[in-house]
């Protein structure tokens, strides 16, 4: 049986924030996928937070990762409002319909 | 704990709430009402700011000293001049709602939260604050399709940048075990404390925070984002934002970070010169004057940094100078261009301009004294922004960064002295709408402090260096 130590942690939450950060830039699909690829860097930050806080043995982490889930929470709700009156203008949420200023 | 300290920021909070009830409870239409009182609000929090006494408070999170003082009155004076362009555009436009000021009231909250932040947590919530206020700004024209693609812009790439400044956050936090500026100064202050991941999260916290400057590599959203927006909300964009979010950079590069400038130093130069190039080669070829203005800015962003990149109080004091002499220039710019108005028709290409100087001697004349102002020409307030940069960073050995900086700008003063050109020798074309009396006066004053900086530069410079030695400990 192998013990999880700090390092695993680094490491999950390391490959979720490439997978975020890949999820926006070579997503050419919906933007609601976008939209996920932001909260799993936010949840990957959450996963490297608390992993730090137990390791160290100080509570400062996990009171960021409360703060972290709260913002998580009204970025989330003012996104997904911003892509609802996008599609009412535009009749369309696809990456590559989002092209009106270009230079 | 000493609570007073945050008192602005308590008492603005309070109004932007007041404000949102009131336009909440009142039945008629109350845009013109509510941005008189965030105004207000503005005007006293300044009052508090510029007469509150310096300290730390809420354990150490928080912390008022001369450099907040300078940035949150620059932040302020920005917001209230947006505020005060917004009036009359809002309404012609068709999108006069209260919540406007509201939520650029609670925005400059965010942004007074950022410049006084004194732990990694502050600035995060501040920080965001300010973007999510941000977000709902640039999409405020919501039966505009470029607005609304401009805030969908803004919101992707703006969370990315946190998201990615926040995983910086939680390494520095991991490789260090505190959160607090001071206690991060003392600690690194050892070079044995010093690890790879710190450096790491350092450089991601670097990254973020470049994004909000809008610095080049990350600077892909400003062109669309200041083109899509409501031009008030493009005015305030390139105000009070910058002025926090460079703030903010300063400070962290400064105070906890300022043992690792070996570390950061190059990247910041890397920064700057990317920026200066971008700026000044990339608006040639503009011919809409809201998207000139955004590559103007990119450019603005990195002669500022040149001060960061010198890494002294000389530097800091630079970029401050800097900041505050641009929050004029552009509140100045911004009001001509919200003039441009055909037949009740906002216009923004440049050739709108051709022969402004005989339809509108008035307008034209302040237009070419903050094209001059930010193309650097001697004399004008723009000039001086520079020269403090460039002598920080000759001082700093930085030589390159100052001949490149040198270089960049006479080739940006092209695209400005072009725009000189149309408005002075183009044949004229059909005049522009009368203009409300509020843009008149912000042009009237700003471009008169922009003129006439070089009169009286004394006690700005000397509040930017009592602020520039308040982040050096």
């Amino acid at each position: 049986m192998m013990d999880v130590s700090l390092g695993h942690y680094l490491v999950v939450s390391a490959v979720l924030l490439v997978l975020g950060v890949f999820g926006i830039f070579l997503n050419r699909k919906n933007i609601i996928v976008i939209l996920m690829a932001i909260e799993l860097i936010l949840l990957s930050v959450n996963l490297n937070l608390v992993a730090f806080s137990a390791a160290l043995n100080d509570l400062a982490g996990q009171v960021l990762a409360m703060l972290v889930l709260t913002v998580a929470a009204a970025e989330a709700a003012i996104g997904l409002a911003i892509v609802v009156i996008y599609f009412r203008n535009r009749g369309s949420i696809q990456v590559e319909d989002v092209n009106l200023m270009k230079g | 704990m000493n609570w007073t300290l945050a008192l602005p920021e308590i008492v603005l909070a309070c109004f932007g709430m007041g404000v949102l009830l009131f336009g909440v409870l009142r039945k008629q239409d109350s845009t013109m009402l509510a941005t008189m009182f965030t105004i207000f609000g503005f005007l006293v929090t300044g009052l508090l700011v510029a007469t509150g006494l310096p300290g730390t408070g809420f354990h150490g999170q928080f912390v008022a000293d001369p450099f907040s003082t300078f940035n949150k009155l620059l932040i302020l004076i920005g917001a209230s001049f947006a505020a005060l362009m917004s009036l009359d555009w809002n309404e012609k436009q068709g999108i006069g709602r209260f919540e406007f000021p509201v939520v650029m009231l609670f925005a400059v909250v965010g942004m007074m939260i950022m410049v006084s932040a004194s732990n990694l947590m502050t600035l995060y919530v501040g920080l965001e604050l300010q973007s999510l206020s941000l977000y709902v700004l640039a999409a405020f024209a919501r039966d505009d399709i470029r607005s609304s693609e401009a805030g969908l812009k803004y919101f992707v790439l703006s969370g990315l940048a946190s998201g990615l400044l926040l995983y910086g956050v939680s390494m520095v936090y991991g490789f260090s075990g505190t959160m607090d500026f001071v206690v991060l100064r003392d600690q690194l202050a050892n070079p044995a404390n010093i690890s790879a991941g710190l450096i790491v999260g350092v450089v991601f916290v670097l990254v973020g925070l470049a994004f909000k400057v809008s610095a080049v590599p990350f600077h892909m959203w400003t062109p669309d984002v200041y083109q899509g927006a409501p031009t008030p909300v493009t005015a305030f964009f390139a105000m009070a934002p910058k002025v926090a979010a460079m703030a903010l950079l300063l400070r962290v590069m400064a105070t906890p970070f300022g043992h690792l400038l070996p570390a950061w130093q190059s990247l910041i130069v890397i920064v700057s010169i990317g920026s200066m190039a971008l700026g000044a080669l990339a608006a040639i070829g503009q011919t809409n004057i809201k998207r000139l203005m955004a590559y103007s800015s990119i450019g603005h962003m990195g002669f500022a940094l040149i001060g960061l990149a010198a890494g002294s109080e000389d530097g800091v004091r630079g970029v401050l100078v800097y900041m505050a002499v641009y929050v004029f220039m552009t509140a100045g710019t911004f009001a001509c261009i919200m003039s441009m108005r055909r037949n009740g028709k906002a216009v923004e290409e440049i050739k709108d301009l051709a022969g402004l100087a005989s339809n509108d001697a008035g307008l034209a004349m302040a237009l070419a004294v903050f094209m001059f102002s930010l193309a650097g020409i001697p004399l004008m307030a723009g000039f001086f922004a520079k020269l403090y940069v460039f002598l920080a960073a000759v001082k700093a050995g930085l030589w390159t960064l100052a001949v490149i900086g040198v270089l960049a700008s006479v080739v940006g003063s092209f695209y400005y002295i072009r725009i000189i050109k149309v408005m002075y020798f183009d044949p004229a074309g059909e005049k522009f709408d009368r203009r409300p009396a509020a843009l008149s006066f912000v042009a009237a004053a700003t471009g008169l402090i922009t003129a006439f900086f070089f009169l009286f530069p004394t006690p700005v410079v000397d509040a930017a260096q009592l602020a520039a030695r308040a982040v050096f400990p």
